[in-house]
C-alpha cells in the first residue's frame, strides 16, 4: 500500500524528476535488493552532507540495503552525525529530542500495531553512542526490559562527533578528547554486556569492513524484532574527524579495530534463532552449535 | 481503591495477555460509535457521584482510545491505573506503564505519530520531567490528550495540590484547558480528543485539574451511556501526515531547520511557531462548539469581577452567592475554561466596565493575574488585584476572598 502511494500519478510522471521515478521504477522498494547490486538500483540514500571518508555513512547505506521492507519501515533518531543522513533516506524518520529514541519507538511501535494488524510496520531506532548509552540509556534498557519489537542500532564511533568531539560513555578508556583532557577516566560501557542481560532476542557486534554482513545482520535483526522481541546492533562507524584517521585509511582503521576489539559477535535466542529458520531455511546447512548461543568471529 | 483492593500477587505467574481489541461479547465490544455531538449534546445522561480519577476514567472509556501510556505520580496514579482496568476490559487497545515521564512523554509522541488516539497523565514534577518533551509536542504537530492533576512542583518535597505547574506550560504552544470540577473534567477530557484532532488544530490538548481537591473528592457529574464511543482518530485529514509509511513523509521531520544553512533555518523556524500558535488560536471555534466557550460569565455587569481557574472558581462561585444572599451586593464572576487559547477578547469584551478585578489563584506565583493583566493592559481602567492566593495545599476560603472583595468589611477564616 506504501508502495503504491510511492507510485506516479501517470499524469503528472513527466513532471517528476530523474531522481524520483529512479526511486519507483529503480528502488528497493518492494523488491528486495543486495549489496553486490549496488550501482544497479537507486538507493534509500543517496545524496548527503557528512563528512568525506565517513565510515557511518558507508554503515548507513548498507543498513538500507538490509531492511527487509523499506516501504514498510520508519526510522528513528536523535541529534548526532547519523541524523544527517537518516533524514535524506527516503523512509520516514522521525528526528525527536535528545536521547528519546528508544521511548519514541516503544509508541510508535505499539500504535501502528493497533492500527495495522496485518502488515508489519517495522521500527529501527539507529543513534550515536552517545544518544543511546548516555543520554538515552534509561530509554534503551528499559526497552529491553520490556520486549519491545523494534531494532535499536548503535553508530558507534566512540565520540561526541557532531557537537565537535567530546568523551561518550563508548569512549575508550584513556583516549583524549574534549572534556576529556587527561584521557577518559573509566572504561568503554559494555552495552553488548547490558543487552544480554535484558535477554535482547539479537545481539550483534559489527564493522562495516564487510558489507554483505551488514546486510545480513540488519535484516536478521529487523526480522526477529518483528516476530520475537527487542534487537540490537552496536556498529562501529569511526570518526575520521575527532580520531584523525586518514580519508583514505578509515577502512584500514575499520579492519584494524575489528581485529583488535571489535570483531564480529552475533549472540541469538534459541526462539529467535527458531524464527529466522522457520522463515528462511539455511541455503548451505551449518553444523549445528548445540547449546552455544554466541557465535564470536575475529574478522 | 476499589480496583487495587484486594489484589493477589503470584509471582511467576503467567503474564495474562488482554486481548488486544476487546474480546467478542464484552461490554468493550459492544460499544456503538457515535458522533462528537450525539456524545457530547444529544445522549441521555445520568447522574453519578464519582471522583475527579474516575470522572477521567469514564471519559476515557467513551473516548475510543487506542493507546495510553502510564506513569505513577500522586495524585495522578489512580487516573492512569484506571485507564489500565479499562484496557483489561478491551475499552483501550494499547496500554502499558512506561520508564519515567521524559520516556512517557517521549512514547505518547511516537503513538502519536503512528495516527493512534493517544492518552498520557501526569502531575507536578512529572510534568516538569516531562516538560522537555511536552514542549516540543506542538512542533510535531501531534493530536494526543495530556491530563494534568497538578500539585506543587517546588522543593521542598510536597503532593499537595497548587497548580504552580501550569506556569510552565502556557508558552509552550499546547491547548490548556483548567476543569473546574468532576464534570468539567469528564467533559473536558472528552472533547480534548476531538478539538486535537481536527485538520486546522492538530495539536495535543492538556487538561489540568486541581489535584486531590477535584481528583480524591466525589462530585456529581451527569455520563452518557457507556455503551457509546467517540468516532475514532482519522490521521489522514490532519495537518500533518501519520509517520505510518502509508504517506510520503512530513518535510520538517526530513529537512529538520538544524539540517539548513542559518539564513534557512530562521525563516522554517519562525513561520513554523507562527503557525503553531495560529493553530492554538484556530481551536477557538470548537472550544465555543463543544465547551461552550472559553469563558463562563456570571453576573457580567458586576463593578468587582473574580477571574479564576480550575477549584478556584468553585471557591468563588460560593463567594460570589454568599456576597449576594448575605450582603446584598452583586458580583461578577468570570471562569477561564481555555487558558490556550487564552480568552483575551471575551475578557476585555466582559471587564469593560469593571472597576476592581481579583484573580484568586492556587498558587504562590500569579500566573492568571499576569495573564489577566497582559490581556487587560490598556483596554480596563480596572484596578486588577493579585489575589487571595494560596499554595503549598491550602485552601481556599469563601471568606479569604470574600475579605478581597469588601476590604473594610472584617471576615473570619
Amino acid at each position: 500500500m506504501s508502495f503504491d502511494n510511492l507510485k506516479m500519478s501517470p499524469a503528472l510522471e513527466k513532471y517528476m524528476t530523474k531522481e524520483y521515478r529512479d526511486l519507483v521504477e529503480r528502488g528497493p522498494y518492494g523488491k528486495p535488493k543486495k549489496v553486490s547490486e549496488m550501482g544497479t538500483f537507486k538507493e534509500i540514500l543517496e545524496e548527503h552532507p557528512m563528512c568525506a571518508g565517513c565510515a557511518m555513512t558507508l554503515f548507513i547505506r548498507l543498513t538500507m540495503i538490509g531492511l527487509p521492507n523499506p516501504e514498510h519501515t520508519i526510522l528513528v533518531g536523535t541529534a548526532g552525525c547519523g541524523r544527517l543522513a537518516l533524514t535524506q533516506t527516503s523512509i520516514p524518520f522521525i528526528y525527536g529530542n535528545y536521547g528519546d529514541t528508544n521511548a519514541v519507538a516503544s509508541g510508535l511501535k505499539r500504535g501502528l500495531a493497533t492500527r495495522f494488524a496485518d502488515q508489519p510496520k517495522d521500527v529501527v531506532v539507529m543513534a550515536g553512542d552517545g544518544g543511546l548509552a548516555d543520554i538515552g540509556f534509561s530509554a534503551v534498557m528499559h526497552s529491553w526490559f520490556r520486549k519491545e519489537k523494534f531494532t535499536t542500532i548503535m553508530l558507534d564511533n566512540e565520540v561526541y562527533g557532531n557537537t565537535g568531539g567530546q568523551e561518550s560513555g563508548m569512549t575508550e578508556r584513556g583516549a583524549i578528547l574534549k572534556m576529556a583532557p587527561k584521557g577518559k577516566q573509566f572504561e568503554k560501557m559494555d552495552m553488548i554486556g547490558l543487552a544480554k542481560t535484558a535477554n535482547v532476542a539479537y545481539i550483534a557486534r559489527v564493522t562495516p569492513t564487510n558489507p554483505t554482513r551488514v546486510a545480513s545482520t540488519i535484516r536478521k535483526a529487523v526480522l526477529i524484532a518483528r516476530e520475537i522481541g527487542p534487537t540490537f546492533i552496536q556498529a562501529y562507524t569511526s570518526c575520521n574527524i575527532e580520531y584523525a584517521i586518514p580519508t583514505p585509511k578509515v577502512m584500514d582503521d575499520a579492519k584494524e579495530v575489528e581485529t583488535a576489539r571489535y570483531g564480529f559477535m552475533e549472540i541469538m535466542s534459541d526462539e529467535a534463532r527458531e524464527y529466522l529458520e522457520s522463515i528462511e531455511p539455511a541455503k548451505k546447512p551449518k553444523a549445528k552449535k548445540s547449546e552455544s548461543e554466541e557465535a564470536v568471529t575475529a574478522n | 481503591m476499589a480496583d487495587s483492593a484486594g489484589v493477589e500477587v503470584k509471582p511467576g505467574a503467567t503474564v495474562q495477555a488482554p486481548p488486544q481489541a476487546a474480546s467478542a461479547g464484552s461490554e468493550a465490544s459492544r460499544q456503538r460509535v457515535v458522533s462528537p455531538e450525539y456524545m457530547f449534546f444529544e445522549a441521555p445522561r445520568e447522574r453519578a457521584f464519582i471522583t475527579g480519577s474516575e470522572a477521567a476514567k469514564e471519559a476515557i472509556r467513551r473516548a475510543n482510545v487506542d493507546i495510553a501510556i502510564s506513569y505513577p505520580i500522586t495524585p495522578q496514579s489512580e487516573t492512569m491505573q484506571q485507564v489500565g482496568a479499562l484496557w483489561a476490559e478491551g475499552y483501550v487497545k494499547e496500554y502499558y506503564r512506561g520508564e519515567e515521564e521524559f520516556g512517557v512523554m517521549s512514547a505518547i509522541a511516537g503513538a502519536s505519530r503512528s495516527g493512534a488516539r493517544s492518552l498520557t497523565a501526569t502531575a507536578g514534577p512529572g510534568l516538569m520531567r516531562g516538560m522537555e518533551v511536552v514542549a516540543s509536542w506542538p512542533g510535531g504537530r501531534m493530536p494526543l490528550v495530556l491530563l494534568i492533576m497538578c500539585r506543587v512542583i517546588n522543593a521542598p518535597l510536597s503532593i499537595q495540590p497548587d497548580n504552580a505547574e501550569l506556569a510552565y506550560l502556557l508558552n509552550s504552544g499546547n491547548i490548556i484547558f483548567h476543569a473546574e470540577n468532576q464534570q468539567d473534567f469528564f467533559d473536558y477530557s472528552l472533547k480534548a480528543f476531538i478539538i486535537s484532532e481536527k485538520p486546522e488544530v492538530t495539536l495535543p490538548v492538556a487538561v489540568a485539574v486541581d489535584g486531590f481537591f477535584v481528583t480524591h473528592a466525589r462530585g456529581y457529574v451527569m455520563l452518557p451511556p457507556s455503551d457509546i464511543k467517540l468516532t475514532p482518530r482519522d490521521p489522514y485529514h490532519e495537518a500533518i501526515p501519520a509517520m505510518d509509511n502509508e504517506n510520503p513523509p512530513a518535510r520538517i521531520s526530513r529537512d529538520a531547520p538544524i539540517q539548513k544553512s542559518n539564513f534557512i533555518s530562521y525563516h522554517v523556524h519562525a513561520s513554523w511557531q507562527q503557525e503553531v500558535w495560529a493553530a492554538v488560536e484556530r481551536s477557538r471555534k470548537y472550544i465555543d462548539k463543544y465547551m461552550g466557550g472559553l469563558v463562563e460569565i456570571v453576573n457580567p455587569d458586576a463593578e468587582t469581577i473574580i477571574v479564576a481557574s480550575g477549584s478556584a472558581v468553585s471557591q468563588s462561585r460560593e463567594a460570589v452567592r454568599q456576597a449576594e444572599e448575605d450582603l446584598g451586593e452583586r458580583i461578577g464572576l468570570i471562569k477561564v475554561r481555555s487558558l490556550r487559547p487564552f480568552p483575551t477578547r471575551e475578557l476585555r469584551e466582559a471587564c469593560k466596565n469593571a472597576k476592581r478585578i481579583l484573580v484568586p489563584e492556587f498558587n504562590c506565583v500569579g500566573w492568571l493575574h499576569r495573564e489577566v493583566c497582559t490581556a487587560l493592559y490598556g483596554y480596563s481602567n480596572a484596578e486588577i488585584i493579585p489575589g487571595p492566593r494560596v499554595f503549598g495545599g491550602i485552601s481556599l476560603p469563601t471568606e479569604m476572598i470574600l475579605q478581597y472583595i469588601f476590604p473594610d468589611k472584617k471576615f473570619a477564616f
